[in-house]
């Protein structure tokens, strides 16, 4: 309509819109719109405020709060403070604010409504193509969402199956441990008895051995003295074996046959010294081996490393006593006191039999399926749990944001290169080398009440010296494209960016593109 | 900003990380000041010196004498002078220095008048001299040497009474002494001179010839050079001033603690309630009693430190039998002792004393007393429309907005960063287009940088301050590396100055005003972070000049704002370090505050201490620039700050962002209301500054200031008055539901503005408080203009009519002035081009009269409407116009409140015109 005709103006007081000129009738008198008093009609517009709501000034800036309508032909109308009335600055674009300010104002009204029909169709344009292309990611979310709906339905119900499979085989398992176990500890068993009695022989060997050793004169008899050369029986360890302990170690008596000696030999055996292997025993070693190592460790001449170092070395050292203590305790269990013939004398287990042996295979095999089905158990229970989690986001209303999961969009600016992978998190990285930077991780959608959608929040990013932690909000405007289009930083550690993307584009309305000029005609 | 951490050298930032307060080991305390430690050693007693009265020497209006000390036989001259308007000057300088001593120049407006002196009397040991009217004389003792100010009877001030003039004469640097002679310092050396006999030198004491703190060395050629001298105020309780500390409005006591400094220092995140140095000093002391109020100047611009004792300190006033007096004990570190002694006898008599000597607060255009939008930083063109539209779409009116540091490129002023302000004239414009202005920070530290026309320039012609070894004294701020123009040069401001035209300063345009921050001068890597005092000022060390710095960089600027325009408009620069003087040249701020409510508490009497030594226009940071402020101390920042003289926002780069929208809708709507009740004062504001410029009168007063009488406002500073018609008591307690204020005046009443509701005077009122409570009240007895029609900027509100509050005292008639200009240019002074009336009420008739007959000016400007509080209902109102006409004006009473408004009167409000009631 605007563009066929000159407007016409309506006669009303100035300032009135179209839709309150009824009110303001110049033969009667006027009362205020909130009822409060009635007043001339020439009072209205006479640049003094007689309404406590202002509607007697609608065209002067007398009061407070008052407003100023303009017709703005070819542009939009819209309200303004009068305080704005003739202030000396062009508000409305047909210039009618400033009536008497001096102001030189051009009417601007055409120029912006041209611009704004222009930028509304460019952004019609944009949401209608905007809005198709969310149907589409609607269709494919929807259908993703399906699909993933049923594979989690699928997986479940192979969840069942696994869990079944997992008790099954877990009893299959025990069943085989059970006659394994039983097995072994059998040919343990035999293993003992067979180590006792190789003991006693061996034994029974050293007694006579021994024997034969202290018998010095060869008589069959084994005397006082002859026991008395070796010092190591002092039962005092004074350091003498005397004449009396001798006797005492051999029951009394003044000699002792083979058979007699038989009842000596415990008494003695833990102490004595062979005669043959006196010379070769080894000398007790007084320095453990790592202190020995020490000097070896210290390295003065490179302090700034030493710690590291002697760390690591500390940490070699440890694994080498425990070695070492492991050693020793195998050791000390036997009784007797040369560890190295212990190991000569103890022979490895025999290996099992092969009945044992088949039981051991066919539990270990039982083992073995098993935690095969349970670790595909859990890696289903993973699978499952990670499409539950994309299941769970709010994708918006008809999960059309759906397609912005695991994804990433990247805006390189002059110093940065920033990152938003929506739904996780949001960083900064310097364009020439350095660390990057977290700007915040997924927090919520954070729009006004009647869109959340246009903004999401990432939140608890990296600290700030003496500030908050860095925390970005995502300003989403309907696009053809997703596209960061801009960052900034308005407050130290609190970042703003600029996204576009189809998924916010509205259903396109289907009306005039310019319905704001039919008011005036 | 201060030299905060974060911008500075990594080893810096470890320091710093530490600092939740201020660093006070950064600051030296009196006894890590060598010459202040030495000065405060010597304790009161009998003086050494004696007054030579054979050696007076008396010309019209000036006496002279020699005065010598017993102790090492140097002698001083003593010169007095009567100066105009009741004050005495006293100067005291060494007789024949080996070389000049510094005298502070360019701070007196110019050589002060003087009035004939004549001696009265004289005997072998004293002499009086008649200082006219009043029967007022100076008595000087011979020996030990006093001067006694008396009137009649009464002694009013004693000088040297208690012995404490020390004059540390300049003497040869023994360069032949040995280490171990200087190390033990007890071998004195003698001097041989002409007539004096013989000079004995004091013994040498640590720090007298070499001084070191912290990390740095002063070398102090000259030696020792420190003079004191010591005042005694007989009847005086209350002394006030000698700013700038984040302490209380009434001076304490310094017994036991560090004295007062004066050192203009750049302090990081400074505490209150101490007498620590900040970023200015004006070196003038106010004290005030019932009897009389009077006034110390002491003209020294070196490190000063001021001793406070009172003999009725902690003490109940009642109980006390012994006379009261306030002892005062003046000590710097070179110079000579100049002091000007201001009489009185009432407040506005000692401003009005002061003024003559330093002149009157510079007047400031309208807009620099409206509201102003400030933030460290804001980050580039599109940050600035977006905040100035910010302020249209919450219809939130505001003046200026101001750029910090960041703006220029690479911290090099007068230029603008080439990515963030490329077309700086472009945004210029928008503002000026919205009828607003910008504010960009110009510092005086210069980048050392070769390819910076400024650095280039000063440097070709040997500006900048020096090195104590000839070199160009160079340290760190803001842009890493900088040079300190020489400010003291006279040639070195002209050329500064004309650096602020539009061909030199590009991109600058009308609308830019300008910011000096950092001129105490703050070097971050300089002694208590400032200029080493051995740095050379031409012939002058830095120590000479310290405290003069700051005022010089805003001199310059201003000046330069004013040559720009050649010479038609008024500048508008702020300040951060000033002097005695600084008043003529602008405004100054309290510097880096905190976002604390002790901060917000502090900033009125830190106001109130610069308004009673000239400086009337000072406000703080609002919202604090330290820290980020709740909403409720941001409200109540807001509205403490629509009534202090300067109005600013402001706040630190790692605060979150604050603008008053950010804050929810409510509060957004607390913040609108007080600015808006800023906007709607302007008139009163503007006659109040109009009024401090041509008299010298304080525009933010203490209550003693104007009930010199009632003893109960002399220690009050949570309340003050704006002029002598507003008292404002602002809420500055967190969750606070109510405030008690004091009314004065027996018999006076006040009135509520906001819901004129009356009080009487001489009480102490609870009023309850809400958020929206800003509680302040109009005297009875006066009338204020207001601009009612609040808009989006002063300017915009130029033409716009006046609304006259009239609230009647208690005898039913109140008066008012009007003041209206331009605005903006200096021809008012120039061309008389002004609008200034008496509005009086009386005997039920107001009426409007010319108080300047002989000005002239038109204005668009009429009386929209008339509001009367404490009157009655009359039956008819008749307007009288100027050509005779009379008209009957319409009105409204309201019987409850027993308000009266009269409608629409529509004269010009440069026209006379009556009112009659009957």
């Amino acid at each position: 309509l605007m563009f066929l005709g000159t407007p016409v103006e309506i006669q009303r007081p100035r300032g009135v819109p179209l839709t309150k000129k009824q009110f303001y009738e110049e033969s009667k008198p006027f009362t205020c719109l909130d009822g409060s008093r009635t007043i001339p009609f020439d009072r209205v517009n006479d640049d003094y405020c007689d309404c406590k709501d202002g509607s007697d000034e609608p065209g002067t800036a007398a009061c407070p709060n008052g407003s100023f309508h303009c017709t703005n032909a070819g542009y939009r109308p819209m309200f303004i403070p009068s305080s704005r009335i003739n202030d000396g600055i062009c508000d409305c674009c047909d210039t009618t604010d400033e009536y008497n300010s001096g102001a030189k104002c051009e009417n601007t009204c055409k120029e912006l409504g041209r611009k704004e029909r222009e930028v509304l169709q460019k952004m019609a344009e944009i949401t209608k193509e905007g809005f198709l292309l969310k149907q589409q990611l609607i269709e494919e979310a929807k259908k993703g969402q399906q699909e993933k709906q049923s594979k989690v339905t699928d997986m479940q119900e192979n969840k069942k199956q696994l869990d079944e499979k997992v008790e099954a085989l877990r009893t299959v398992k025990e069943t085989a441990e059970q006659p394994e176990k039983e097995a072994k500890e059998r040919h343990l068993k035999a293993w003992e008895e067979q180590k006792a009695a190789i003991r006693l022989e061996k034994d029974k060997a050293k007694m006579a051995e021994t024997f034969l050793e202290l018998d010095d004169n060869e008589d069959g008899f084994v005397s006082v003295s002859e026991l008395q050369s070796h010092a190591e029986l002092d039962p005092d360890a004074d350091g003498t074996l005397t004449e009396i302990e001798a006797q005492g170690l051999m029951g009394g008596a003044e000699q002792v046959d083979t058979s007699t000696f038989e009842s000596v030999w415990p008494k003695i055996k833990d102490k004595y010294h062979s005669e043959v292997s006196r010379e070769e025993e080894p000398a007790p070693v007084e320095t453990p081996p790592d202190e020995v190592k020490e000097p070896v460790v210290d390295n003065d001449s490179e302090p700034y490393p030493e710690d590291d170092i002697s760390e690591e070395e500390d940490e070699d050292d440890e694994d080498e006593d425990d070695y070492h203590e492991d050693d020793d305790k195998v050791s000390a269990q036997p009784t007797i006191k040369t560890p190295e013939k212990t190991h000569e004398d103890e022979e490895a287990m025999p290996p099992y039999d092969a009945d044992t042996q088949a039981l051991i295979d066919a539990a270990q095999k039982a083992r073995d399926d098993f935690e095969e089905a349970e670790k595909a158990l859990r890696e289903m229970d993973d699978q499952i749990r990670n499409i539950e989690k994309e299941l769970s986001f709010d994708f918006g209303p008809d999960a059309e944001f759906t397609y912005l999961y695991s994804q990433c969009y990247e805006l390189t600016t002059s110093e940065y290169i920033y990152r938003l992978c929506p739904f996780n998190r949001v960083s900064q990285k310097p364009k020439y080398g350095g660390s990057e930077t977290n700007l915040g991780t997924w927090g919520s959608w954070s729009g006004p009440e009647n869109n959340k959608y246009l903004l999401m929040k990432y939140e608890q990013g990296t600290g700030c010296w003496q500030g908050p932690n860095r925390s970005t909000t995502v300003k989403l405007t309907c696009g053809k494209e997703t596209v960061v289009t801009s960052t900034s930083e308005p407050s130290r550690c609190e970042y703003l960016m600029e996204f576009t993307t189809p998924a916010v584009c509205q259903e396109p309305a289907n009306i005039d593109p310019s319905p704001h000029d039919h008011v005036e005609l | 900003m201060a030299a905060s951490c974060d911008s500075l050298l990594p080893l810096v930032l470890l320091l710093c990380l530490s600092a939740q307060a201020v660093d006070r080991s950064n600051f030296k305390t009196c006894d890590q000041s060598a010459f202040c430690k030495r000065q405060r050693e010597l304790k009161p007693g009998q003086s050494p010196y004696r007054a030579l009265l054979d050696t007076l020497e008396l010309s019209n209006s000036r006496l002279s004498l020699q005065l010598i000390n017993d102790n090492n036989k140097v002698r001083l001259l003593l010169e007095l002078y009567r100066l105009q308007g009741n004050m005495t000057r006293v100067k005291i300088n060494e007789l024949k220095p080996l070389k000049p001593r510094y005298e502070v120049p360019d701070v007196l407006l110019s050589h002060p008048i003087t009035e004939a002196l004549s001696v009265v009397a004289q005997d072998e040991n004293s002499l009086v001299v008649s200082l006219g009217g009043k029967d007022q004389r100076l008595i000087l003792s011979a020996q030990p040497f006093r001067l006694d100010i008396v009137e009649g009877s009464q002694v009013l001030m004693s000088l040297n009474s208690r012995g404490l003039l020390a004059f540390e004469h300049l003497r040869t640097r023994k360069d032949t002494k040995s280490e171990s002679e200087q190390a033990t310092g007890q071998e004195n050396v003698e001097q041989q001179t002409d007539e004096d006999g013989q000079i004995k030198e004091d013994d040498d004491k640590p720090g007298m010839w070499e001084e070191t703190f912290k990390s740095h060395t002063d070398s102090k050629p000259n030696g020792p050079t420190s003079i004191s001298l010591d005042f005694s105020l007989p009847g005086v309780e209350h002394v006030y001033g000698i700013p700038e500390h984040a302490d209380t409005l009434k001076l304490k006591n310094t017994d036991g603690s560090d004295p007062y400094r004066l050192y203009n220092l750049d302090v990081f995140q400074y505490e209150l309630h101490n007498p620590m140095a900040l970023y200015g000093a004006v070196p003038v002391l106010i004290s005030h009693s019932t009897d009389r109020t009077m006034g110390i100047f002491w003209l020294n611009a070196a490190e000063t430190w001021v001793d406070i004792s009172s003999n009725t300190a902690g003490k109940v006033r009642v109980i006390s039998s012994e006379a009261p007096q306030t002892d005062v004990r003046w000590m710097s570190e070179s110079g000579i002792i100049d002091v000007f002694i201001m009489l009185g006898p009432k407040p506005a008599d000692v401003f009005t004393q002061y003024a003559s000597l330093t002149g009157t607060q510079s007047f400031p255009p309208l807009s620099a007393l409206a509201y102003h939008q400030c933030r460290w930083n804001y980050n580039d063109q599109e940050d600035v429309k977006t905040v100035d539209q910010g302020f249209d779409e919450h219809d939130i009116p505001y003046d200026f907005i101001w750029l910090d540091i960041e703006h220029a490129d690479g911290k090099r002023y007068f230029t603008w960063d080439p990515s963030k302000f490329p077309q700086p004239k472009e945004m210029l414009q928008g503002l000026m287009d919205k009828r607003r202005k910008l504010v960009a920070i110009v510092d005086p530290h210069i980048k050392v940088d070769s390819g910076y026309k400024i650095h280039n320039e000063i440097r070709s012609k040997n500006f900048y301050v020096k090195n104590k070894d000839g070199g160009d004294y160079e340290g760190w701020c803001w842009p890493g590396n900088a040079g300190y123009p020489d400010f003291t040069n006279p040639e070195m401001r002209t050329w500064w100055a004309s650096q602020f035209a539009y061909d030199q300063y590009e991109g600058s345009m009308e609308n830019q005003y300008i910011w000096n921050d950092m001129n105490e001068p703050s070097v971050f890597n300089g002694p208590e972070v400032t200029m080493h005092k051995d740095a050379l000022h031409g012939v002058w060390e830095h120590r000479d000049v310290h405290n003069l710095y700051g005022l010089y960089v805003q001199k310059a600027t201003a000046d330069g704002l004013i040559q720009r325009s050649e010479g038609v408009q008024r500048p508008f620069v702020l300040t951060r370090a000033f002097f005695a003087g600084s008043q003529r040249y602008g405004a100054v701020w309290t510097g880096d505050n905190a976002a604390e409510w002790g901060h917000l508490k502090i900033s009125i009497p830190m106001c109130l201490s610069l308004g009673l030594v000239g400086i009337s226009f000072c406000g703080a940071d609002v919202g604090g620039f330290f820290k980020h402020p709740s909403a409720e101390l941001l409200v109540r920042w807001y509205q403490a700050g629509a009534y202090q003289p300067f109005f600013r926002a402001h706040a630190h780069i790692d605060t979150p962002r604050r603008e008053p929208w950010l804050f929810g809708p409510e509060n957004t709507a607390l913040i609108r209301e007080a600015i808006r009740q800023r906007y709607a004062l302007l008139p009163y504001w503007y006659q109040l500054f109009y009024n401090a410029h041509r008299t010298g009168q304080p525009v933010m007063r203490p209550l003693w200031v104007e009930y010199p009488d009632d003893f109960a406002t002399f220690s009050i500073e949570d309340e003050y008055l704006i002029g002598k018609d507003l008292l404002v008591h602002p809420v500055t307690d967190e969750g606070a539901t109510g405030v008690t204020a004091y009314l004065p005046g027996k018999g006076e009443v006040w009135y509520d503005v906001h819901t004129f509701q009356k009080h009487d005077g001489d009480q102490s009122l609870y009023i309850p408080v809400t958020m929206s409570s800003i509680p302040v009240f109009q005297r009875g007895g006066s009338i204020i203009c207001r601009k009612d029609r609040v808009r989006r900027s002063s300017s915009c509100m130029e033409n716009d009519p006046y609304t006259l509050y009239v609230a009647l005292g208690s005898q039913g008639s109140a008066e008012g002035e009007l003041y209206i200009d331009d605005f903006h240019t200096f021809s008012f002074e120039e061309a008389k081009q002004f609008v200034h009336r008496r509005l009086s009420f009386s005997a039920n008739t107001l009426s409007s009269r010319n108080l300047a007959p002989d000005s002239q000016f038109s204005t668009a400007s009429w009386i929209e409407k008339i509001v009367i509080f404490g009157g009655s209902q009359p039956s008819s109102a008749t307007l009288k116009s100027a050509d005779g006409t009379e008209s009957a004006l319409e009105f409204e009473f309201d019987s409850t409140l027993a308000v009266l408004t009269l409608r629409k009167p529509g004269v010009n409000a440069a026209a006379d015109w009556t009112i009659v009631l009957r």
